[in-house]
């Protein structure tokens, strides 16, 4: 099954296997990038947002009086004036409703509550403030089991129907079969952990450029959106615009990581002033908006047990999850699983039976639950999991290692259906952690553990084997609000032998533009370099679900491909008219078709391009382009074993990074630099994690990291050094073989980093740490254990 | 008030409100986006500029404290070519989706006039106030000090 992996293409074609150097890198080093705020349009008008102080209060008055008698200010808006328009609330990716601006009352930190709109965006801001807001402030739920006691007040009064605060209720896998096998169980282990609230934080924060054009009636609207395609779809639910009227375009996005997946107040606002004042209306976030307001992710409260035998095998694993949805049910994931992708919680490892039960609760938090670099809380489960396998090496005696190598599903059970309904497509999970344990010498490493513990120094090892699950989806399972999660790609070859392939997907810094000409010129021959690619702008690309959950490559990257191909079987028939040879007696070279048996008898696809437009056979249709809508099969399965090195100080509760090898297999690897780049980006989110970066919230309800110097993510110093191995486990059903990268790392490592702060301080007692593992939390549970 | 500056060798001048920032001055007032704007409180970096050959953010200054000053931008960075920082960035994958790299490669410019040869160590301490959420700053390190090597062999080759 493992391969290793040599390009079929010269380099100078630069397809599959080759570290093509970046074609959108040439704008952005010369700070040519177009980012939502570098659009200026004439007459463009500022937007600022009013941002609620309470977490939970009820609104008694808005006197906008002062405000909008500021000079340059044009406009303010308020909820009353979007009820008259019916856009006071909107639809959310998960089906239910947000408040667009606050009517009745506010229900988080930060809720947006009225606008400004002025000639200058200093002014908006004066003028926000002067904004005279009459509050009564409520009881704050700050916890989902906060919102579940009896006689918590109800959050969402807005809806007829809610009588409490539960969102959904949900499982997945056979519950009596796994209580069967917890009842032969020779061991049972247990864990219960927090995934904390975090946010991806990308660097730049969301922003809009809404433009109505008055006399046409066309909206176009600049929009930080990693699913520009579905964002113009509910544009036209929410607002009743015509949706050929409406043009989506997302421009260089800088940085996404799932937050700019959803449609925020903000991007609604501006389009309704648009409408009302017949001028262009931009809106730039603030870093504390971007962080008060926008798709948090995780905030998973977790129990896990596994069910072991006599040898250790793993028989059942059981899961139960209390989810804190905030204050409107925001998750950006396909509608028949509300809890996501949770299920996948049984990993790397063959076990008979699970039962996952998930629960949602409204809090008085900023909606979200996106997917920050992850497949709809992947990364939740692969964390649970990772944790409960060392957790349960550590209780039976086993090393973890040995203990994961006992327990994987073997290479000859794939395609292997998982005990929650996944059908994994491929994989080596032996060879991927053999490798790492190699790598680091593993038996000596731990001699060294040893020997460093005699000295009073403290290494600890963790390990993560993660199995992920990415590229949705095959339609009949996967939507986004009933939007099938197919994606399309749409070749035009140009008579010069030249291409513009558009897609539906969005990068965000993935570097579909190399990449995804890679693909192109592995089918077709023609050189990366010749192929612009082109994304973001819905009227001119073919219809798509966006990026996000690791399905560029899975489901766009596929669709590239089929359309090559289909291309290619018509570049046969017209070399075929050029070479006056039977279709048939032709053979494929990258670049070129030839006559079986006569080398030199041959037409190259730039002859055949141009043939396409000047010389076509008679009977055939000119051109040479074509539109292709891919529906996957299955969804990929990504996977890889990582192993850090940490050496704690229990003393001052320090630790720091020696070593982390990670190991990822993603199938086949489109352009291995690239690859390389989105893995090293993972881990550091990884760490960041496991060390610093969490969203938390005091017991009103304010939120404790509001900004950069609150919210803590990793600045080069801190950040560890990767080394990164490989193996190669093709999809056997991806027609090149991919599987998706971008968030394999996000997803597996925060286990093993937290597995070796844990695996250090064993020696004192402690067998349990939540993320982040900050320095006050060692000293305690150090202090705790004595 | 009226500001005047040399930004990238060419002399500006723009009326703005004292409290304009110097970040907006330059995106707004002069045209040059390259120059972004990530965070509000001086964290971040992506606002970087070098102020008379010294990195600054531009978010957390004046427009008028930059009076009389001279200002780079990454627009100036090519002077017909890629300047070596430029052309590192790209050949060691320096960077993803393109919103930090003005400052990283502007900051990393400012530590080579002072050492072309720096350590791993250097490096992540000169770049620690710019934030990256993408590439992990691996390769960011590499690019600088691949730039680095370049200037000194360009620097050795004109001196032999």
């Amino acid at each position: 099954m493992t391969t290793l992996q040599e390009p079929a293409t010269s380099p100078e074609i630069g397809g599959i296997g080759h570290s093509v150097k970046r074609q959108e890198d040439d704008r952005f080093i010369q700070g040519g990038g177009t980012y939502v705020d570098d659009v200026v349009l004439p007459n463009m008008a500022h937007m600022a947002i009013l941002a609620s102080p309470f977490a939970h209060a009820e609104i008694k008055s808005i006197d906008t009086a002062a405000a909008a008698a500021v000079p340059g200010v044009i406009a303010v808006v308020t909820g009353e004036l979007l009820a008259e328009h019916n856009l006071a609330w909107m639809p959310t990716l998960s089906g239910d409703t947000q408040a667009v601006l606050a009517t009745d009352k506010v229900r988080f930190q930060g809720q947006e509550v009225a606008a400004v709109i002025a000639e200058d965006p200093y002014v908006a801001r004066d003028a926000v403030l002067l904004i005279d807001v009459d509050y009564e402030p409520l009881a704050p739920i700050t916890s989902p089991q906060q919102g579940l006691e009896p006689d918590a007040p109800i959050i969402r009064t807005d809806k007829e129907d809610q009588t409490d605060n539960v969102v959904y209720d949900w499982e997945a896998g056979d519950e009596a079969a796994t209580d069967a096998a917890f009842a032969q169980a020779v061991n049972v282990v247990e864990l219960e952990t927090f995934y904390p609230r975090s946010h991806p934080a990308p660097l730049e924060t969301c922003a809009v450029v809404a433009d109505l054009n008055p006399i046409t009636g066309k909206a176009t609207i600049y929009l930080t959106s990693q699913a520009p395609h579905a964002h113009r779809t509910l544009f036209a639910l929410v607002a009743g615009l015509p949706e050929q009227n409406i043009r989506i375009i997302s421009p260089d996005i800088g940085g996404g990581f799932g937050n700019k997946v959803p449609i925020y107040p903000g991007y609604v606002v501006a389009t309704a002033a648009s409408l009302l004042l017949g001028r262009p209306v931009k809106w730039v976030q603030t870093r504390t908006e971007n962080l008060l307001t926008t798709g948090f992710a995780r905030d998973y409260h977790m129990k896990g047990a596994l069910a072991l035998d006599a040898d250790g095998r793993i028989t059942a694993m059981r899961a139960e999850i209390l989810s804190d949805q905030g204050a409107f049910f925001a998750d950006a994931q396909p509608s028949k699983f509300k809890a996501g992708l949770v299920h996948i919680c049984t990993g790397s490892y063959d076990m008979g039976a699970a039962h996952v039960k998930a629960r949602g609760v409204y809090t008085n938090k900023a909606p979200g639950g996106v997917a920050y670099r992850c497949s709809f809380r992947v990364t939740e489960a692969s964390y649970l999991i990772e944790r409960l396998a060392d957790n349960a090496a550590h209780q039976i005696g086993m090393d973890p290692a040995a203990f994961r190598m006992l327990n994987f599903i073997k290479p000859e059970q794939f395609p292997y259906e998982s005990a929650t309904g996944f059908v994994y497509d491929s994989g080596d999970y032996h060879t991927a952690l053999q490798k790492v344990l190699d790598e680091v010498d593993y038996e000596n490493l731990r001699k060294e553990q040893e020997d460093a513990r005699a000295e009073g120094r403290y290494l600890g090892i963790g390990i993560a084997s993660f199995t992920e699950v990415v590229g949705a989806g095959p339609s009949r399972d996967y939507d986004i609000i009933g939007l099938k999660m197919f994606d399309s790609a749409e070749l035009r070859i140009h008579p010069t032998g030249k291409a513009i392939l558009k897609l539906g997907v969005k990068t965000q810094g993935q570097g579909h533009e190399t990449t995804f000409a890679q693909i192109v010129a592995e089918e077709l021959g023609i050189p990366s370099t010749d192929i612009a690619v082109q994304e973001g702008d819905t009227d001119n690309t073919p219809y798509g679900l966006g990026t996000y959950a690791s399905r560029s490559t899975p489901v766009g990257g596929a669709a590239t491909a089929i359309i090559a191909r289909k291309l290619r079987d018509k570049a046969r028939l017209i070399a075929a008219h050029l070479l006056e040879a039977n279709p048939d007696d032709l053979e494929w070279e990258p670049g070129r078709f030839f006559v079986k048996g006569s080398p030199d008898q041959g037409s190259t696809i730039q002859e055949i391009a141009f043939a396409a437009y000047t010389n076509h056979p008679e009977g055939m249709e000119a051109g040479l382009e074509g539109v292709h809508y891919y529906d996957p099969p299955n969804m990929t399965f990504p996977f890889g074993s990582y192993l850090v090195v940490v050496e704690v100080d229990p003393e001052t509760g320090t630790w720091k990074v020696d070593r982390m090898v990670a190991l990822d297999d993603c199938g086949v690897r489109i352009n291995p630099m690239i690859v390389e780049g989105q893995i090293h980006g993972g881990l550091t989110e990884g760490f960041a994690k496991s060390n610093m970066q969490w969203l938390t919230f005091d017991e009103d309800g304010n939120c404790i990291g509001s900004n950069f110097m609150d919210y803590l993510v990793p600045t080069a110093y801190e950040t560890p050094k990767f080394e990164l191995l490989e193996t190669v486990t093709p999809s056997p059903h991806h027609p090149i073989g991919a599987k998706g990268v971008g968030e394999s790392p996000t997803v597996g490592s925060p286990a093993a980093y937290v597995n070796a702060v844990i695996d250090a301080l064993r020696p004192f007692g402690v067998t349990t740490l939540d993320m982040p593992i900050l320095p006050d939390r060692v000293w305690a549970a150090v202090k705790a254990a004595d | 008030m009226e500001v005047n500056v040399t930004i990238n060798g060419a002399a500006r001048t723009a009326e703005v409100e004292a409290r304009t920032l110097l970040v907006d001055f330059i995106r707004t007032n002069l045209s040059l986006t390259g120059t972004h704007i990530g965070c509000d409180t001086t964290s971040c970096g992506v606002c970087t500029v070098l102020l008379d050959g010294t990195p600054v953010k531009s978010c957390t200054m004046f427009a008028f404290q930059a009076d009389g000053h001279e200002i780079q931008t990454v627009e100036g960075l090519k002077n017909g070519e890629l300047h070596p920082i430029q052309a590192a960035f790209k050949e060691e994958h320096g960077l993803q989706c393109g919103f930090c790299t003005p400052g990283m490669m502007l900051v990393g410019k400012a530590l080579l006039e002072e050492n072309l040869n720096p350590t791993d160590d250097e490096v992540r301490w000169a770049i620690s106030g710019n934030l990256c959420r993408c590439t992990g700053y691996m390769n960011i390190v590499k690019a600088i000090q691949t730039a680095g090597a370049e200037l000194s062999a360009a620097e050795s080759g004109a001196t032999a």
